[in-house]
């Protein structure tokens, strides 16, 4: 119990108005405590479990990094589908703990959810991440995202210096935009250091299929697979199965090496433990943030993995040059002449994407290399 | 015992149903002190999350909507004496179905779009489980197999349509269905928030009730859950009953979905797959079927649910905490359905 005292003297509080409310029937909301007036209370929603070595789990370190600033008090909420309850999840923070600043993290809970409970609340600031925040939107409403396939670069780097076969495998949830970047850029990485790597992607079509997952993992193992990522909401299942089956783990969202001590190579890590605090401070200062915040491994949003006890020394020094080319602010992960796997060209010759280009975030095709379909 | 039977009937009932709660209670606070949380707290706060404000009333009152719905998919069958577990495909499919209508009826006016998704969301829902009826009736498949996978294959049908026919193209991230627009929303009731999902819930319980209780198609219903063969033998038409009866069910779970649709998302895609049918099961069997005993149940399974949050982020709980109690709640009621009748045993009087 973190604050046993507030929470009984709240009770008490509550306990009077709900004498007077009667059964609640009556009157408007129960008036909360009142905080110490530079105490900002701050509300986060997971849609799954908080601890799940995954997408969950790194915001949750963001809101720990929260949690260790003076003057901050977070409330956490997980298991939060992308329906209604959202909304009331948001309006029950806002209204029993008096949260300031909401953190929905969950790709689903923009639109419609966000977009209909923030303008209820003017006073209120809510934080999403996705990027999906677009001219019109609610004023207090932001979104913020980080170009985490430049981290996959990285990975792909190690993976490309570490496999035996020449055979990567990816373990995806659904063909959408923002999976199709790791994917590409994993593999476009791992050609550069070979251009006879191949990467085997299955998609599981869904973000959580524990059973699928683990199918998947033994079948790109079966294959003569050596090193396996992913991008599902939870990769402890692909990270233990793989280990288990002597193939290395390359990880995603958080630091997977506790799943997989000796398999472990490095992994892509989004990094809201530095990115969450810069908002907290912004708002204790009353200064504004763009509506849309963005960046990759030079901005402070992603991060990689440290090295795991297998990795060469050529791997590793590769690996440090493609995080020192996107720390320079030149790295450009799409290039042409980039062709996809049915053999169109989808980037000309010439033509550089940067992260920003919108046109990535569009992305509908598997570059040259990958095995697999986007249709399923 | 003097007593009047039926009066000692409905005391039995009064008291294993307090029983029940009271059994439900113990073992939950216990749970909870396990967990290190102090059980009056969290009673408490139970209480003050479920039905402690007037916003606790509209949380939960939005939640307890399509508990309502979903659960006459299973509650109306069960008259019948089938056993009927397809209320999750049939909001599916309603949901898509109002979306798709919603979708080819953009520049109607409001209200008749309104309509349209209604009608559509409550035919393809009713028509989903009929099938399954059919085949029940003129095959004998079993119903509760075939409406459990059908939810599987409403699932898989909606990610197809909203990944393919009816793909919005902006939707990149999320597969969806395009809007149906903001002005074909289904909006509040006055004066709350909370949707019209509930003035359907309640309309629809009270309907069905008053057909199923007092016309003589609901005792025609009953006599054939009683006993098939007796009401095929006195000429009841039991084919036509029985898709009727199925058609109402799939059709109350497909306005469920449709209310998703028109009143909270705007669009059909997998947010509709939320587990609202399966909640809707357990509200049919802790309702023992009965219609009228639904909404009290809806609303009871609703505040629980809406108090979870606060457990949460209180007590630091984990989100299971609420499963806990309403798995022990349905298990404890099922038990205690095993002491109907012996608690106030009703002895016949012996012949002199």
């Amino acid at each position: 119990m973190k604050d046993h005292r507030t929470s009984i003297s709240r009770r008490r509080l509550l306990q009077a108005a709900g004498g007077l409310g009667g059964l609640g029937l009556v009157g408007g909301l129960v008036p909360t405590a009142v905080w110490a007036a530079d105490t900002l209370s701050i509300g986060f929603i997971y849609v799954g479990p908080k601890d799940d070595f995954g997408y969950n789990q790194a915001h949750a370190e963001g809101a720990a990094a929260i949690a260790a600033m003076d003057g901050t008090k977070i409330y956490e909420q997980e298991g939060v589908p992308e329906t209604l309850e959202v909304q009331k999840v948001m309006e029950s923070m806002i209204n029993f703990d008096r949260t300031q600043m909401l953190f929905p993290t969950s790709f689903g809970y923009y639109d419609p959810h966000i977009k209909k409970i923030a303008p209820k609340y003017p006073d209120v600031k809510f934080l999403h991440a996705g990027g999906l925040y677009e001219e019109g939107d609610p004023e207090n409403a932001s979104s913020y995202f980080g170009y985490i396939d430049e981290a996959q670069y990285v990975a792909g780097t190690v993976a490309g210096h570490m496999t035996q076969t020449k055979k990567l495998g990816f373990v995806a949830a659904k063909p959408i935009p923002q999976v199709l970047r790791n994917i590409n850029a994993y593999t476009l990485a791992a050609r550069k250091v070979d251009p006879e790597i191949t990467t085997q992607v299955i998609f599981t079509g869904d973000w959580a299929m524990p059973v699928k997952e683990a199918e998947a993992t033994n079948s790109l193992v079966n294959q003569g697979v050596d090193v396996i990522t992913c991008h599902v909401d939870s990769p402890k299942v692909v990270s233990q199965t793989a280990a288990e089956r002597g193939a290395y783990v390359t990880g995603y969202h958080v630091d997977q090496s506790p799943l997989a001590p000796q398999q472990y190579l490095t992994g892509a890590e989004w990094n809201w433990g530095e990115i969450y605090p810069r908002f907290v401070k912004w708002q204790k200062a009353g200064k504004d943030w763009p509506h849309l915040y963005r960046g990759g491994l030079k901005d402070g949003f992603v991060k990689t993995s440290d090295y795991g006890p297998a990795v060469t020394d050529a791997a590793r020094k590769a690996g440090d040059e493609a995080i020192a080319y996107f720390m320079s602010g030149e790295g450009v992960i799409y290039k042409g002449e980039l062709k996809d796997n049915r053999g169109n060209v989808v980037i000309p010759a010439g033509q550089e994407r940067e992260q920003t280009d919108i046109q990535l975030e569009k992305m509908d095709y598997l570059v040259e290399g990958v095995i697999g379909s986007t249709s399923a | 015992m003097t007593s009047h039977p039926g009066l000692r009937l409905a005391a039995e009932s009064v008291v294993l149903i307090l029983a029940t709660f009271a059994a439900t209670a113990l073992l939950f606070a216990l749970f909870v002190a396990a967990a290190g949380a102090p059980p009056t707290g969290v009673f408490y706060d139970i209480y003050l999350g479920a039905f402690g404000s007037w916003f606790s009333w509209q949380n939960t009152l939005t939640r307890a909507a399509p508990f309502m719905l979903a659960a006459l998919c299973t509650a109306l069958p069960a008259r019948l004496g089938l056993l009927v577990i397809g209320n999750e495909g049939a909001l599916v499919i309603g949901g898509v179905a109002a979306a798709a209508a919603g979708i080819s009826l953009n520049g109607v006016a409001p209200l008749a779009v309104q309509v349209g998704m209604f009608v559509a969301a409550a035919v393809a829902g009713g028509l989903w489980i009929a099938g399954a009826l059919a085949l029940r009736h003129y095959r004998g498949v079993n119903e509760t197999i075939s409406t459990l996978l059908l939810n599987y294959l409403a699932i898989a049908l909606l990610l197809w349509l909203v990944g393919g026919p009816l793909h919005d193209p902006a939707s990149l991230n999320k597969p969806s269905t395009p809007s149906i627009g903001s002005a074909n929303m289904l909006g509040d009731m006055p004066g709350m928030s909370v949707h019209w999902g509930l003035a359907y819930g309640v309309i629809a319980c009270a309907l069905l009730f008053v057909l199923f209780r007092y016309t003589t198609f609901g005792f025609a219903a009953r006599i054939i859950g009683g006993n098939v063969r007796a009401a095929q033998l006195n000429g009841l038409a039991v084919a036509r009953i029985t898709l009727i009866v199925g058609f109402l069910a799939g059709a109350a779970a497909g306005v469920a979905g449709m209310v998703e649709v028109a009143a909270v998302h705007g669009r059909a895609n997998e947010s509709l797959v939320a587990g609202y049918g399966y909640v809707g099961i357990l509200v049919a069997f802790l309702a023992r079927q009965n219609l009228a005993m639904i909404v009290p149940v809806a609303i009871l399974l609703g505040g629980i649910e809406a108090s979870g949050g606060l457990l949460q982020r209180h007590f630091e709980l984990p989100d299971a905490t609420t499963t806990v109690l309403q798995g022990t709640l349905f298990m404890l009621l099922l038990a205690s359905e095993s002491l109907r009748g012996r608690i106030f045993p009703i002895r016949v009087q012996e012949a002199n």
